[in-house]
């Protein structure tokens, strides 16, 4: 019954789906900026609010991968502007960290970021996931060309 | 919990026998709101409502043109008892927005507030695709599943009640926030000021006359910079910066660094002996280098607290250990050159952030010549040197010969309405103190003549386009429309010359002038900068500080108990500025007038019989929440002390045994959200509950 809901999208295009850890204080409201200003970005996004960027658990990173997602953004406050003090210093060394296992792992770089989002920056939510949306247009999904080694 | 009425045939189903590992499905409500044309002018709310009404745990899926009405709220209350709904799903708009609209909503229903969850099909749905109709649907859609999803894992939570401390911090001493806390103050509460100057009087103490009816500023301000220093229910903590602030609503504690003046304010008798002694005369920065002033100062004499100052940068004594004349010449042995900075603890309920405005600052290589010539100068300056107790006394010279100026020129939204330099907006005082200035000069020196080089002239406050009319008309002030090209100096006469295109007339023209003054734009304070990082406040693009709602909440901050006020949220002019500042009075006195206030539960909790004492929570939190503790059992176990800990969730993404819970935010219900955004193209629907058990 769900399929019936989903089949409106033309299965021919292919649309990246991307999932967006956003923190509360900052981010999510960088993203609720972008919507009352009325500034346009691909419906590519799937939000997921968290009260902080470091609450992002690496492991909420790769099952998001692992089930199929295309690209993964964690985006919390500037470096100093935590509402928490230092969670995004957590979520910068995490980001580090995933990055490199993404590489071992053969997933390209393009498809994970750390951004810092200010509850002013709209503009800057708009245009991280434009341009997400336009490089996995680009690249297609994971492991198209070379299959996966499992 | 309400008997579930008799089925309704169409929208209600029994889900409550679907096991999902273990979990007993709770029933679940979805209420998609249309918000007028907000969100169903784009999204297809009613597909939406159908598809949530076939989601597994949903019993009942409604579609209301605006939920938050009472007529909406109505709804979800009946369905909630209709239908036995134990988890409320409302589709609407941004839960920083109505989430504490619908807790209260379904509180009112016998539902534990925390049993809601917001999906936000408003300002990341429809909002931002609004020419993707389709698509918008779809992600509709998928967002409410995703907060279905969630919503049948959500726990309930009890809020935390706690005692709120009838006392508040104002920072900064403008006028804003002097009339705040007078409010405060005698509406009977404690209020501590800070004041990062050595005076409180902020820009209004250094302004003429003010718009449109030209009071004079200082004298409309001074008798409220006194009656602040005399309340008893103030503490002026002047020549202070607040430099750390803890805790939560009702319970902020902070830490304020007064520093050393090297005069003791319980001697000083503001007489001025000592500066008539001292031998150093440097700029003075009240006056905008215009007028000197010695080492040990009072910025201006109206100053409060009328206590001297020594500028530590400039004074002999600290840079070769003699002089001392001041502290020879004071007869109360009130100076100290040995004075030490003091830090002072404060514990305030509320907090009000006044911190101002800073004028902008014109480029070093700008078209306007502002660095480059001495008859180019700011609004600011033109205050100076048009007020009586400036450094002219009133008498406006050419600041390259001291003579009076014939041609003055006004250049308008310098700073502002610039994309250029990123300044895009208006900042709403300049057109009016560039009228009134102009109508000051006018009034002293009838013979002047005044041009104004504008874009659009915005006299827009009660009394503004009368004044305009009047500058116009009866003093014959030129308003030319038209941004000026370029300036040019005379090298010898120092006179510029302003080239412009005057665009009513569609002509370029080169006109000369005695002194040229820059209408600067109103631009975020250092001092702003600084308390936002503090406090962790968030701001507009302008960089001013954001607003909670920007027509509904317009003093509250996106943090509960500390409230803004005067031009740090934008620019603004007094009568504004005064407003505001009354506004976030009395919505600060509100929690300290009721004794108590409800924060959010969001904490963590440690299950002890996975924790294995590690200690990378203790380490990782900046709170100092999570402790370890020796249990009965035996053992070390992390505890998380409750009022310490504020939520962010960082001990429980770190925590290698998944021992730590952060409640509202587990790692259940992110999971949960994870696989329902992904579900939709993964057409594995059984390994999603097979991944799902093994992560949580």
């Amino acid at each position: 019954m769900e399929a019936a809901t989903h089949e409106s999208g033309r299965e021919s295009a292919y649309e990246p789906k991307i999932v967006a850890f956003c923190c509360n204080w900052c981010s999510y409201a960088g993203a609720d900026l972008a919507g009352t200003t009325r500034l346009q970005y691909p419906p590519n996004v799937r939000i997921i609010r968290v009260m902080c960027s470091g609450r992002v658990d690496p492991a909420f990173v790769l099952k998001a991968f692992a089930l199929g997602a295309d690209g993964v953004i964690v985006a919390g406050c500037h470096p100093a502007d935590c509402h928490y003090i230092s969670g995004n210093e957590k979520t910068a060394i995490r980001g580090d960290f995933l990055n490199s296992f993404l590489e071992e792992a053969g997933i390209e770089s393009c498809r994970f970021k750390v951004e810092w989002i200010a509850g002013s920056e709209g503009r800057k939510f708009a245009d991280t996931v434009k341009k997400m949306v336009s490089e996995l247009e680009k690249l297609g999904p994971i492991g198209q060309e070379a299959p996966p080694d499992e | 919990m309400t008997e579930p009425a008799p089925q309704d045939k169409t929208v209600t189903k029994d889900t409550s026998a679907e096991p999902d590992g273990g979990r007993k499905a709770p029933r679940v409500g979805v209420f998609v709101c249309d918000c007028g044309s907000n969100i169903a002018g784009v999204v297809d709310c009613g597909k939406v409502r159908e598809a949530a009404e076939k989601l597994g745990d949903v019993v009942v899926a409604k579609e209301n043109k605006y939920t938050c009405s009472d007529v909406g709220q109505a709804e979800i209350i009946k369905a909630i008892k209709e239908h036995g709904i134990e988890r409320v799903v409302v589709a609407a708009c941004s839960p920083r927005l109505h989430e504490p609209t619908f807790r209260n909503c379904i509180q009112q229903a016998g539902l534990n507030p925390y049993l809601l969850h917001m999906v936000n099909i408003r300002e990341q749905c429809s909002w931002v695709h609004g020419h993707e109709k389709a698509k918008a649907t779809k992600k509709a859609l998928e967002l409410v599943k995703m907060g279905v999803s969630k919503a049948a894992r959500l726990e309930p939570l009890e809020a935390r009640e706690v005692p709120v401390e009838p006392s508040s911090l104002v920072v900064g001493g403008g006028v804003a926030g002097i009339q705040a806390a007078l409010d405060l103050a005698n509406m009977g509460f404690k209020v501590y000021m800070v004041e990062k100057e050595p005076s409180i009087g902020g820009k209004m103490a250094m302004l003429d006359k003010t718009f449109p009816t030209g009071d004079c500023a200082i004298c409309i301000l001074a008798p409220k910079m006194v009656e602040l220093s005399r309340h008893p229910n103030i503490t002026l903590l002047s020549y202070s910066e607040v430099e750390e602030v803890k805790g939560y609503i009702g319970n902020f504690e902070v830490k304020v660094r007064k520093k050393a003046r090297y005069v003791h304010e319980e001697l000083c008798v503001g007489c001025g002996v000592c500066a008539d002694a001292c031998p150093v005369k440097v700029d003075n920065e009240f006056d905008l280098g215009f007028g000197q002033r010695k080492a040990i100062y009072v910025p201006f004499p109206q100053a409060v607290p009328l206590r001297y100052t020594i500028d530590k940068e400039h004074c002999i004594h600290f840079k070769s250990g003699k002089c001392l004349l001041c502290a020879k010449a004071c007869a109360n042995n009130a100076i100290d050159h040995k004075m030490k900075d003091e830090i002072v603890n404060l514990k305030v309920g509320t907090i009000i952030v006044a911190t101002g405005y800073e004028t902008y600052v014109p480029l070093r290589k700008g078209v306007y010549k502002y660095w480059e010539c001495d008859n180019v100068i700011t609004g600011l300056e033109l205050e100076r040197l048009l007020n009586a107790s400036g450094p002219t006394g009133g008498h406006l010279v050419r600041p390259s010969d001291g003579k009076r100026p014939e041609k003055i020129a006004f250049i308008q939204c310098v700073g502002s309405r610039n994309k250029k330099i990123d300044r895009n907006y208006c900042s709403r005082v300049c057109c009016m103190y560039a009228i009134k200035n102009a109508q000051i000069i006018m009034e002293h020196e009838p013979n002047t003549e005044i041009s104004v080089y504008y874009n659009d002239i915005r006299a827009f406050g009660k009394g503004f386009e009368e004044l305009y009319h009047r500058v116009r008309e009866e003093y014959a002030v030129e308003f030319i429309r038209g941004r000026p090209a370029k300036l040019k100096e005379d090298p010898t006469t120092k006179r510029i010359t302003i080239r412009a295109e005057e665009t009513l007339l569609n002509m370029i023209t080169e006109r000369e002038f005695d002194l040229v003054v820059l209408s600067t734009g109103l631009i975020p304070s250092e001092g702003s900068k600084s308390i936002g990082k503090t406090l962790g406040l968030t701001t507009t693009p302008d960089g001013f500080f954001a607003e909670a709602h920007p027509k509904l909440r317009p003093v509250e901050t996106a943090l509960d108990g500390v409230y803004v006020a005067g031009c740090a949220q934008g620019p603004k002019d007094i009568p504004d500025s005064v407003a505001q500042a009354k506004a976030a009075a009395s919505s600060a006195a509100a929690p300290m007038f009721a004794k108590k206030v409800t924060i959010e539960p969001l904490t963590a909790s440690v299950d002890e019989d996975l924790c294995v004492g590690c200690g990378l929570c203790v380490e990782l939190c900046p709170y100092g929440a999570p402790e370890l503790v020796t249990v009965e059992k035996g053992g070390t176990k992390a505890r998380i002390i409750e009022a310490l800990c504020h939520g962010c969730g960082t001990c429980a993404a770190s925590c290698p045994q998944k021992a730590i819970t952060c409640k509202q935010f587990t790692d259940e219900q992110i999971y949960s959200e994870i696989f329902a955004a992904l579900g939709a193209e993964d057409k594995k629907g059984e390994g999603r509950k097979k991944a799902e058990a093994g992560v949580s």
